[in-house]
């Protein structure tokens, strides 16, 4: 029974790292990094994330957990609160339905989709904030960190594939 | 568990789809609303960043560690490779600040009497924090720092933030730990201005592009490539002079000006009382919201007179 208890705590600290790095990678993006022009768009680490455990692995990071992270993404920003929230559930959302189509594909394919999936997202980013603003905000911002984005992405990805294998050791 | 799962599960299977569902919907029309709340009611939510930001402040400290290191090591290296030419820079600057220093004592001294007769009293800066720039967040969304020192340190909202080269922002939401810089080019930053040479007034408004623009020039006014603005003092924000950039290009797109301080290069800025209660002492978020918008007319309209 005492081992089970180990196990099942074991099982749920491991099972939180998920959000965790999608927490603290939010953080790392958010640090002065020195290079010219990089704050202003630096690539959408949380998209990244919410991309990859969606699709892999949903139970790891669920609906409250992407609220949550988009809620903590949102404030640390400093711009308006709920933007990135509601993209990144609408992400989320559009994913969850489109798992079957991705299962077994190649990791080209898989990158491919978030090349269309970041692009709705950015979309959907610079829309919100220009109805929030009731104005049309200068879009090259939002290109660029797309661009940077989906660069990231395989990086990424590929670093949190290693993580659910050898950390969750799940799969 | 092996043993329930029998005619189980057929039921409950899509009750726990339904109530996720549910849930799903529930959570984004709960950020809907907050994104509607936070462009009603300013206060709380400065009031929650704080405490957010206060909270990963000390992690955010420790991470932006590594990075100026980096940059430091780099920009070293930089400085060996250009020293020759740097060198020669120098000392042709030297010769021509030796002139300007004669002018400028010469001008000190007058200022000196003329202000001994006209009995000013000179805003000097009752005081000021220098601290660690740890944040630099926003990315599309919005232009802000976040700062190592807040309210313990002596850091309050509306004061100044300027380094070296001139003015960064002016201190936007204050926590215990931290605080965040709202910066020059942020969509949300109206500062009065002056063109230095023709005294023009002006506002120099963030538009979320790194070069913020000059608008709300007097009628007739013109402004040329080259020219430099510096702070108004209009609006009891910020003192007269402090440099904010020069303008780089004029069209019918509006004038774009390229501010003095590179965001990226900030790694100390100071946050500066000037001991001005204007238009940002206000602490009600409405009407802070207000006065962040309204001067951009009130201040410029006694010029057209």
């Amino acid at each position: 029974m005492k081992q089970s208890v180990w196990y099942q705590l074991d099982r749920t600290a491991r099972g939180l790292t998920p959000f965790a790095l999608a927490v603290l990678m939010v953080m790392v993006a958010a640090t002065p990094i020195h290079i010219p022009e990089l704050a202003r768009i630096m690539p959408a680490v949380a998209l990244v994330a919410v991309y990859h455990w969606t699709l892999y692995r949903p139970e790891l990071l669920p609906a409250p957990a992407v609220f949550v992270l988009g809620l903590f993404q949102d404030f640390l920003a400093g711009g308006p609160v709920g933007i990135g929230t509601l993209v990144l559930m609408g992400v989320y959302g559009a994913l969850l339905g489109q798992r079957g189509f991705f299962y077994g594909k190649s990791f080209a394919v898989v990158w491919m989709g978030f090349v269309l999936v970041a692009a709705f997202a950015k979309f959907l980013s610079w829309m919100l904030l220009s109805a929030y603003y009731s104005m049309a905000v200068t879009p090259d911002a939002f290109f660029f960190q797309y661009l940077l984005t989906i660069m990231i992405f395989p990086p990424i990805s590929a670093f949190l594939l290693r993580w659910q294998r050898n950390i969750l050791r799940q799969e | 568990m092996k043993q329930r799962q029998g005619p189980v599960p057929r039921v409950v299977a899509p009750v726990k789809s339904l109530v996720q569902r549910f849930a799903y919907v529930g959570l984004i029309m709960a950020a809907f609303g907050i994104m509607m709340l936070g462009k009603a009611d300013t206060v709380l939510f400065e009031t929650v960043r704080a405490h957010i930001t206060d909270s990963v402040a000390p992690i955010m400290n420790v991470l932006s560690r590594p990075a100026a290191t980096v940059s430091e090591i780099v920009a070293k290296g930089q400085e060996i490779i250009h020293l020759r030419a740097e060198n020669a820079r120098l000392r042709e600057a030297n010769s021509r600040l030796l002139q300007w220093e004669t002018v400028a004592r010469h001008l000190e001294h007058e200022n000196e009497s003329l202000r001994e007769l006209s009995n000013i009293a000179t805003d000097g800066v009752n005081r000021y924090v220098t601290v660690r720039v740890i944040g630099d967040s926003g990315g599309t969304f919005a232009h802000s720092l976040v700062l190592s020192a807040g309210q313990r340190q002596g850091v309050r909202k509306g004061q100044a933030v300027v380094a070296g080269e001139g003015l960064v922002g002016r201190v936007h939401g204050v926590g215990q730990l931290s605080s965040r810089a709202l910066l020059i080019t942020d969509l949300n930053s109206r500062i009065p201005v002056l063109v230095e040479s023709t005294r023009l007034r002006g506002i120099l408004a963030g538009d979320n592009s790194q070069r913020p623009k000059l608008i709300h020039l007097p009628p007739g006014g013109t402004v040329a490539p080259g020219d430099r603005l510096v702070t108004s003092g209009h609006g009891g924000a910020f003192p007269q002079g402090l440099p904010v950039g020069t303008v780089v290009s004029v069209s019918d797109e509006g004038i774009e000006i390229q501010p003095f301080v590179d965001r990226h290069r900030l790694e100390y800025v100071r946050t500066v009382d000037y001991g001005l209660t204007g238009i940002l002492a206000t602490s009600s978020g409405e009407e802070e919201a207000k006065a962040e918008e309204e001067p951009a007319v009130g201040t410029t309209a006694p010029v057209e007179r």
